[in-house]
């Protein structure tokens, strides 16, 4: 009885969406459990806290400060180029949005089934965390929520291998899939084909397409390409950008309506490949006195 | 004989406790691997000490806790921790007159049949399959086995639970 009790879950469980609310509802349960867990960390941080000379103090207070004159700095310069991307983009026609709501959540230092890459974090549902929700550090993409529990909600990694990701290469636009390998530091991109123009080095962001992640967040740097004539497409392999096994802090994004595209951009990626580079690239062209600047306002966006 | 009531009940609640915040405690990356399955372990035990008052229920229970902890598919655990409680009622009055060793034994067969099935399932919703170590916790789980008998015996002993 109570195998075919726990194959009814199993099924219901991966086929619908029908148990989360279940899952949420015992997710409070275990809730102390967690926190339990939690707990020398917890101890040890309060303690290394308090316990910092005030020598250690004053230093960081200074580097801290250091960095924020410096990211005011490019905050500066940031401004003046949103002004210039949004007039650029009206001409085009098409609309963008940069700032996007988030929050700062922590990761509960809980460890899951090794073989899966994923994070418990401190929001739930009574922070606004929904299911699918895209996850961020300060370095780029980390991964999306997949359960959203009352207090806590489990993030998939993007190195999962049960996750894809659309990207694009920042370059020149080219489009493609990241695949999770299961391997911490690495994204596989299986669908490039060989005449594609990629190389080791390429930034690639998130295209936004898809409608789950915002267009523009960086995700990894291609670390390798390998032309096989024998076979369709390129292996492409790609380094993620995120700390994904270091970041103690995540940032959840709460995408804008606005940041799925509108169907006047979307017309024109229905065509071939080429056509698709082309007007990214005239799309380059037009924003050309920022085009050396884009690596910067994609980097700047995420903090 | 109904005169003797159980109790002591906590006793149990709380090992199964200890044993939940063993499966998600942090370890290190190469810890992770190896992280003996404590549920199984305890649930094992208390099978074996007190078969009418630990069971399946407790095992799917239990394995459903592991479930919403490890963020695995609901029912998963539950499933293969009922199976490996029947198994153990099953079979108790014999594992229980075995040498220590032997019983180690039996308990790796039961730990490496809770893990099949637990492949089983991630294979069937289209994961890939598993390195050769992926059966170390089994073996790492027959090794601690005297340990966590003798830890558990003496806590039954010494809190009297029956």
């Amino acid at each position: 009885m109570f195998a075919a009790l726990s194959a009814a879950l199993m099924v219901m469980d991966h086929k619908y969406k029908s148990l989360e609310s279940l899952r949420a509802g015992l997710s409070v349960v275990i809730y102390p459990i967690q926190l339990l867990v939690e707990v020398p960390d917890t101890v040890t941080e309060w303690l290394s806290e308090s316990l910092t000379s005030r020598r250690h103090l004053q230093e960081e207070n200074e580097s801290l400060r250091t960095k924020i004159f410096m990211q005011n700095a490019q905050m500066q310069k940031l401004a003046a180029l949103e002004a210039e991307n949004i007039r650029l983009r009206e001409l085009l026609d098409s609309s963008f949005e940069v700032g996007e709501k988030v929050i700062i959540a922590e990761l509960l230092s809980v460890n899951l089934d090794p073989y899966k890459h994923q994070i418990v974090i401190n929001k739930g549902q009574l922070d606004g965390v929904y299911a699918g929700q895209p996850l961020l550090d300060a370095e780029g993409v980390m991964g999306q929520i997949v359960h959203a529990g009352p207090y806590t909600s489990t993030a998939v990694l993007i190195t999962d291998t049960a996750h894809a990701i659309p990207v694009q290469v920042n370059r020149n636009g080219l489009r493609s899939i990241a695949l999770g390998s299961g391997t911490i530091n690495r994204l596989d991109l299986p669908y490039i084909p060989n005449s594609a123009d990629i190389q080791p080095g390429d930034l690639l962001i998130t295209s936004g397409l898809g409608g789950q992640f915002p267009p523009g967040y960086p995700v990894a740097v291609v670390s390798a390409v390998q032309h096989d004539p024998g076979r369709t497409f390129s292996q492409v392999v790609a380094t993620p950008l995120a700390q994904l096994n270091r970041s103690r802090e995540v940032l959840l994004v709460w995408p804008g309506e606005t940041t799925i595209l509108e169907p006047a951009e979307l017309a024109p990626l229905e065509e071939t490949a080429d056509t698709d580079s082309a007007t990214s690239e005239s799309d380059a062209a037009a924003a050309d006195s920022v085009a050396p600047a884009t690596e910067e306002t994609g980097a700047a966006a995420t903090p | 004989m109904t005169l003797v009531r159980h109790h002591g009940g906590g006793v149990i609640l709380f090992t199964f406790i200890v044993a939940l915040i063993l499966t998600v405690m942090p370890l290190p990356e190469l810890g992770r691997y190896l992280r003996p399955d404590w549920a199984g372990l305890v649930l094992i035990y208390w099978c074996l000490a007190l078969p009418d008052r630990v069971g399946v229920i407790s095992g799917w229970l239990l394995g459903l806790a592991v479930d919403l902890l490890t963020g695995a598919l609901l029912g998963q655990h539950a499933l293969s921790l009922a199976f490996v409680a029947y198994l153990t009622l099953k079979f108790h009055q014999r594992v229980r007159l075995f040498p220590i060793s032997q019983q180690a034994l039996t308990v790796l067969v039961l730990l490496m049949l809770h893990q099949l099935l637990a492949l089983w399932i991630s294979r069937m919703i289209g994961r890939p399959g598993a390195p050769w170590f992926f059966w170390a916790p089994s073996l790492l789980g027959m090794l601690i086995w005297p340990l966590v008998y003798a830890a558990l015996r003496s806590l039954r002993r010494g809190f009297r639970v029956v």
